[in-house]
């Protein structure tokens, strides 16, 4: 039995980021079928099933790394005009630069690991066409300190630094541009559990402070019961069940959801 | 006026899908709770009565029914209503308070507490002044205030729990069993915080394992026992 819900009426605001019938095979795999999701401006979604599930190749489609077979993506921003997939490679580039940051679970993949970290902040301001030297430098450690970086750590490359610190790094990159939508994926997996825990309090505390909506993407509920406001479940590619968290994890409609909420707790 | 609260036909059961089975809490639940009005749940265990709370702030979805909420921008379903309408109304109108802390690690007791006001707007350190006017209230040390409550014993826990979720007027409290294992300071603290919203207007529907405790409070009792009149004014019943 599923329960169609009304159409928000107290909330007025349209959702910054919206998906629908979004859908994309790799050969005989289908990793997204027809798939839906919303976010409001100041929400935290998290997305939670096992791996394969396609949650982290949603996100990366939010992130416009890659385009599905079928499907639109729109951001209700004045920058970003249309089906965000259609944008050619030098808009969304720009896009991506300015209007969203992205936190991955291996900071390889965000980071330049040799180079200095207030280096690695400043890279994503260059980028965006900054290049003025004492507004690089003020921006980075601006956004190292938000992300409560140490800051006499400024020039050392994320390659000596521990996998928390490491996070931050790609935290203040990512919020360097103050990013409408900031895409987590998997921030905390790997990381100690008192570690994990300030980086969660970070994002919190980030979330608060400046209404940032964030889309985070874990198999850890924990990490999604702390911080996301709404859950969507994955299973094979398709949406099974979304709503409240607390409702997700105390009242789950569908026999996965179940299972998967019952295995954990 | 209108009722704050109309709740109509409601019903709730839980399928377990590993069991196969549906788990039937309460079916075709109808009362209205006025502004300024205390309705007390009772029941014998397991007849529904958390359930029908959590049911009215949505943590469960119910099967059937209508709940009828009078919001400051009209009238909602709440059965219903968008989870970002329901995120709203919880941030505004209607709290839920409950004998358990929800504990963020390296959150303060009195950033925790001043949390629901910081999010209402309100300016930082005016937040943190009501929220220890609470602490104090409650009779939660001063020594613990900056401290972090994951740490503290069941009992300090609790009355961190009560002032954050009792700082902000609401219009509609969901109460369930804040009274339980609270020591007779800070259930004095409790019950006279309880009456002076009431006195403000706030409805409240609440279930108490000791309803001595806010016997005073009560304006009408709603039995939740299958085959029970469906519900008594207070002056009829010995609760």
């Amino acid at each position: 039995m599923t329960l169609t819900l009304d159409a928000p009426r107290i909330v007025t605001a349209r959702p910054l980021l919206r998906v629908a019938g979004v859908t994309k095979s790799y050969g005989p795999v289908q990793a997204l079928r027809d798939v839906d999701a919303t976010a409001y401006p100041g929400e935290v979604l998290g997305i939670v099933g096992e791996s394969g599930s396609g949650k982290s190749t949603l996100l990366r489609m939010m992130n416009l790394e890659e385009a599905p077979d079928r499907g639109t993506y729109t951001l209700d921003l004045e920058d970003a005009p249309g089906n965000l997939f259609d944008l050619d490679r030098f808009a969304r580039r720009m896009l991506c630069a300015t209007r969203i940051g992205i936190v991955y679970q291996n900071p390889h993949l965000g980071l330049l690991m040799t180079h200095s970290s207030s280096g690695n902040v400043a890279e994503r301001l260059l980028v965006a066409g900054e290049r003025r030297f004492a507004v690089l430098r003020d921006k980075a450690r601006a956004a190292l300190a938000a992300s409560e970086f140490p800051l006499d750590r400024l020039d050392a490359p994320p390659i000596e630094l521990s996998g928390g610190m490491q996070q931050r790094v790609q935290l203040a990159k990512a919020i360097a541009l103050e990013p409408a939508l900031l895409l987590l994926d998997e921030p905390t997996t790997g990381l100690d559990v008192s570690v994990q825990a300030l980086v969660l309090d970070t994002l919190k505390r980030l979330q608060q402070e400046r209404r940032i909506t964030m889309v985070i993407v874990s198999h850890d509920l924990g990490v999604i019961r702390t911080l996301a406001d709404r859950v969507m479940v994955m299973r094979r590619g398709a949406v099974v069940e979304a709503g409240l968290a607390d409702q997700i994890f105390q009242d789950p409609q569908h026999a996965y959801t179940q299972q998967l909420v019952h295995a954990k707790l | 006026m209108t009722p704050v609260l109309d709740i109509r036909g409601l019903s709730k059961g839980f399928v377990l899908h590993h069991l196969g089975r549906n788990l039937a809490a309460f079916d075709d639940i109808s009362f209205a709770v006025a502004d300024g009005e205390f309705v007390l749940i009772k029941g014998a265990n397991g007849a529904g009565k958390s359930t029908l709370l959590r049911t009215l702030y949505r943590s469960y979805l119910p099967q059937a029914g209508q709940i009828l909420f009078r919001s400051d921008h009209g009238p909602i379903d709440l059965a219903r209503a968008a989870d970002v309408d329901i995120t709203h109304l919880r941030r505004t109108e209607i709290g839920f308070v409950t004998q358990f802390l929800t504990a963020r690690p390296r959150v303060s007791a009195e950033a925790l507490v001043a949390e629901p006001l910081r999010l209402a707007g309100i300016a930082p350190d005016r937040a943190l002044t009501e929220a220890r006017h609470w602490l104090r209230t409650f009779g939660v040390k001063a020594a613990l205030w900056p401290a972090y409550p994951t740490t503290f014993s069941g009992g300090e826990q609790q009355k961190v729990n009560l002032a954050r979720a009792l700082i902000r007027p609401r219009k509609l409290l969901l109460l369930d069993e804040p009274t339980a294992s609270l020591d007779a300071g800070a259930r004095t603290a409790l019950v006279r915080r309880l009456a002076d919203l009431k006195a403000r207007g706030a409805a409240m529907i609440g279930v108490f394992h000791h309803p001595d405790d806010v016997a005073h409070l009560i304006d009408r009792v709603i039995d939740l026992t299958p085959d029970a009149p469906s519900q008594e004014d207070r002056h009829d019943v010995v609760v």
